[in-house]
């Protein structure tokens, strides 16, 4: 056998030592999983977590579906149904006082006879259930009806043309807007009452700043409406030919009869003779272009936003109820919110996109250009975010204002916004991808493709960046809670102001709410308690995710701290 | 020597961060239209002498229509007559458009009297707030998973969990008009350390010192019971100290390492208060002068209190970095 022959051996001659003893590796049985199917499984396993993702999903489609079930808007509001309490008729059905529009009244009797007045006129239940009344018969205390208490408010003055078309409404559905009205001369004197609707009794003291409520013998109120004699004609008063109030249409009373010089007319015994006539109430007042009413708001509201203004608003139910101005808090809240998810979300992608490229590209090359955008960052990331937000409020003001831009107003504070949180949110965002960057590149997977001669941005994109991308996007779902409390407070401290656009804010409501609660009236808390459960929701739902995402991508941090 | 070469380093880096931020600030608000406060009755001239005077523009002359006209003072040279007067005079200017303090000194008679309830407040919250969550977080740690540790752990993550916003409010709404022990607003008197004084402020303080409860709690229950783990615990006891003797000597001094710096930097932090619980307390502190001088645009006192804005926060944080190398000696400062 040459020396050559023994590389040469033929295939054939080679043997297996031990034939039975085979060893192959063997297949595996288990499907192999995904860094982020098992993130994912890691996720689904975290309890607090998942009920977290739940919750948001609701929120944001809270977000989503609420502005198209209401016809209300956050531009929408309606003084006159300023503080109404939240009303859902679900409840208001089920009859049980609760989350339907009412609360408790604590009043003297002045009060307590104005409501019952006002009750006995409109046939509206605006005392709700039973009345307590205190030992000394001078407190009472009751469920009050916010939407019905509201009654007729002002003397409203409407065109001639309205009127009419009020009486033909009235005609068609039998729904009554219009009540009488009482005599101007017959009306309190002070200022603050006198074109006060609710008035329409006799009063003790027509003088006094509190009015009382003047009864007959039988403790009922004297109504004080203007009547006049059929047939007979007054320049102000306005021919009415529509619902009427009950029992009115012959009002009959007997009177002394007069003769044309206004003498007694007496009869042959010399006993006053009495005729009986016939009286109507007088529906609405004359003035030189308008016509002065009584109307029942809530009617009035109906027929308004039914006939007029044709706005999809049925009737005034406010299931969170209004604010100080008589906005909606329902709407207010789903545009808000709306608002704000779109503007995190927004953000947090563009600071997302921002952030990896500049942190990256630091991180991976290092060195002096590292240092360079590093000190670049730490400069910029010190300013503080409340100065940022002044310039630019100052700046695009100015802008808006030397450029005639008026219709960009709208839109001035979510830009301001938008730049702001731009400008500081996306440090962080570099700073993190940054590090992820050096905990990788020196990793032998990296030394391989490197030798294997892939590009820089081949190893930046396709072997770093996806190790790193767990952490990463853990940090944009806790980022973006903290966003949306930034704008919260934002607009809480009325630096920015949404309203000028056509949403608001969750923080503007908070504002409401502390202002309404401060006014004294406790009930009043409503007002903030809706925001302030959404917002609650909202960070804890977002920590227990965020948590629970950072938990699924990095086992090895479960449990510890940021 | 490392020490102080390395203090003077991060020393002189802040003020040169301070300087740039403050220098962009200055260039920013004076690229804006410079307002002029006509007061009622008051003739317009003696307004443009004033921002004459104050060194902002020049050529001063009435023009058609009784318009005033000006040219502008270069915004560099601008800013080299607003430093020289802070540093030469002490002068920040004068208060324009702030309601209640038109041609008031900025620093003296505006910026000063704002001061003392601020850092009250916040002085008092972390008097109260730093040794409570101390307290509870030792107690969690040392009873892990215990039903007190348990306990302590719910609170904290209710108090993180609730934005401060909301806590304030509900503090506002149960302390101030459920249950009336509290007044609405801060007493508006100067005797600070009177009692209708004190209480006035007292919603503030619990508002602002339940959220850094829950925080030291949080990380001195984390740290020390990382600490309480480490194998030199072991060693003490094993040498024969008693275990109150190992964690107060060893596990306590430890885990302090990272809690003392945010302590210390708290204190240095507490200069610039709170908008949020200023704003809803009606503390009349600077987080309030800061909210007028945007509203009204009065930018001297803006620049004013940007400047005392980013100062406080770089300090604060050069505070914690700094007094990491003190307490620790493991840690030695600007070593490669």
């Amino acid at each position: 056998m040459t020396h050559q022959d023994q590389y040469n051996i033929p295939a054939d001659k080679f043997q297996f030592v031990r034939r039975n003893d085979l060893s192959h590796d063997k297949k595996l049985d288990t499907k192999p999983v995904s860094y982020f199917q098992g993130a994912f499984r890691r996720f689904c396993k975290n309890k607090g977590a998942i009920v977290g993702a739940i919750v948001i999903l609701c929120l944001v489609l809270f977000a989503i579906i609420a502005p198209f079930f209401t016809a209300f808007t956050p531009r929408y509001y309606d003084m006159s149904y300023a503080y109404v309490t939240p009303k859902l008729q679900f409840f208001d059905d089920l009859d049980i006082n609760f989350w339907d529009g009412g609360r408790v009244k604590d009043t003297n009797t002045v009060g307590y006879l104005k409501d019952l007045a006002l009750m006995q006129e409109t046939g509206r239940e605006v005392i709700k259930g039973d009345v307590e009344i205190s030992e000394d018969g001078k407190n009472y205390s009751y469920r009050y009806d916010t939407y019905y208490g509201v009654g007729f408010g002002k003397y409203k003055e409407i065109p001639v043309s309205e009127f009419e078309d009020i009486q033909r409404y009235q005609n068609e559905t039998g729904r009554q807007v219009l009540y009488p009205v009482v005599k101007v001369t017959d009306r309190p004197t002070l200022e603050k009452n006198k074109y006060d609707a609710n008035i329409y009794y006799k009063t003790e003291n027509p003088n006094a700043s509190v009015l009382r409520p003047k009864l007959d013998e039988e403790g009922n109120i004297i109504p004080n409406y203007w009547k006049y004699e059929v047939g007979d004609t007054h320049s102000q008063i306005m021919p009415y030919d529509s619902l009427r109030l009950e029992g009115e249409d012959g009002i009959i009373e007997s009177v002394v009869k007069m003769d044309e010089n206004g003498n007694v007319v007496r009869d042959a015994n010399g006993k006053v003779v009495k005729e009986d006539k016939q009286y109507y109430y007088v529906y609405g007042i004359q003035l030189p272009s308008t016509v002065e009413v009584r109307v029942e708001y809530y009617e009035y509201y109906v027929y308004q936003h039914t006939q007029v203004l044709k706005d999809g608003i049925e009737e005034p139910s406010f299931i969170f109820g209004t604010t100080d101005t008589g906005k909606d808090i329902f709407a207010c809240l789903a545009y808000g919110a709306r608002f704000s998810f779109i503007f995190a979300s927004v953000v947090a992608l563009v600071n997302f996109i921002v952030g990896v490229i500049w942190g990256s590209i630091s991180g991976y090359f290092g060195g002096t250009l590292d240092l360079a955008m590093e000190r670049f960052c730490e400069i910029l990331g010190s300013v503080p975010t409340m100065i940022i937000i002044t310039l630019l409020k100052f700046h695009i003001g100015r802008f808006i204002l030397e450029h005639a831009l008026y219709e960009w107003k709208e839109y001035e504070s979510a830009l301001i916004l938008f730049i702001a949180f731009f400008a500081t949110g996306w440090i962080g965002m570099a700073g993190r991808t940054r590090m992820q960057f050096y905990r990788f590149k020196n990793q032998e997977y990296v030394l391989a493709a490197r030798t294997l001669g892939a590009s820089d941005a081949r190893i930046m994109f396709k072997h770093i960046f996806p190790n790193g991308l767990g952490t990463i996007v853990t940090s944009v779902a806790l980022v973006i809670p903290s966003m949306i409390y930034s704008e919260t407070s934002l607009s809480y401290l009325g630096i920015i102001n949404l309203e000028a656009g056509k949403t608001t804010s969750v923080g503007t409501l908070i504002n409401a709410g502390q202002v309404a609660f401060q006014t004294g009236e406790l009930y009043r808390a409503y007002v903030a308690l809706f925001p302030c459960v959404f917002l609650i929701l909202l960070m804890l739902s977002f920590n227990l995710f965020g948590n629970g995402l950072r938990d699924a991508f990095n086992p090895s941090l479960r449990g510890s701290e940021d | 020597m490392y020490m102080f070469k390395y203090v003077m380093k991060r020393l002189g880096l802040m003020l040169l961060t301070f300087f740039i931020i403050f220098t962009m600030c200055f260039v920013l608000i004076k690229m804006l239209p410079i307002p002029a406060n006509v007061l009622p009755g008051m003739d317009p001239e003696i307004a443009y002498r004033v921002l004459e005077g104050r060194g902002w523009i020049t050529n001063i002359r009435e023009g058609a229509n009784g318009v005033w006209e000006y040219d502008r003072v270069p915004v560099l040279i601008q800013y080299g007559n607003y430093l020289k007067r802070i540093i030469l005079d002490g002068d920040f200017g004068i208060a324009t458009t702030l309601p209640g303090y038109a041609t008031k000194d900025l620093w003296t008679e505006v910026f000063i009297p704002k001061l003392p309830p601020t850092i009250l407040i916040n002085i008092y919250s972390t008097l109260i707030g730093v040794p409570i969550g101390l307290g509870l977080g030792i107690l969690a740690a040392l009873k892990k998973n215990k039903w007190q540790d348990q306990l302590i752990n719910i609170f904290i993550i209710l108090l993180i969990s609730l934005p401060s916003i909301v806590l304030a409010i509900v503090i506002q709404y149960v302390f101030c008009f459920r249950l009336n022990w509290f007044p609405l607003g801060m007493e508006t008197s100067d005797a600070y350390f009177t009692w209708p004084v004190i209480r006035s402020m007292l919603p503030a303080v619990f508002a602002l010192c339940l959220g850094s409860i829950a925080g030291y709690a949080r990380y001195t229950r984390a740290e020390l019971s990382e600490v309480l783990t480490g194998e030199f615990m072991l060693l003490a006891r094993t040498k024969g100290l008693t275990k109150r003797q190992a964690i107060f000597r060893h596990a306590m001094r430890n885990s302090m390492v990272v809690i003392f710096p945010s302590i210390l930097s708290e204190f240095i932090s507490v200069l610039s208060g709170s908008l949020i619980i200023e704003k809803m307390f009606g503390i009349n502190g600077v987080g309030g002068l800061y909210l007028s001088a945007i509203t009204n645009t009065d930018y001297d006192a803006f620049m004013l209190l940007s400047g005392f804005y980013t100062l406080v926060s770089l300090a604060a944080g050069i505070v914690i970095d700094i007094s990491y190398g003190i307490i620790d000696p493991r840690i030695r400062m600007g070593a490669k």
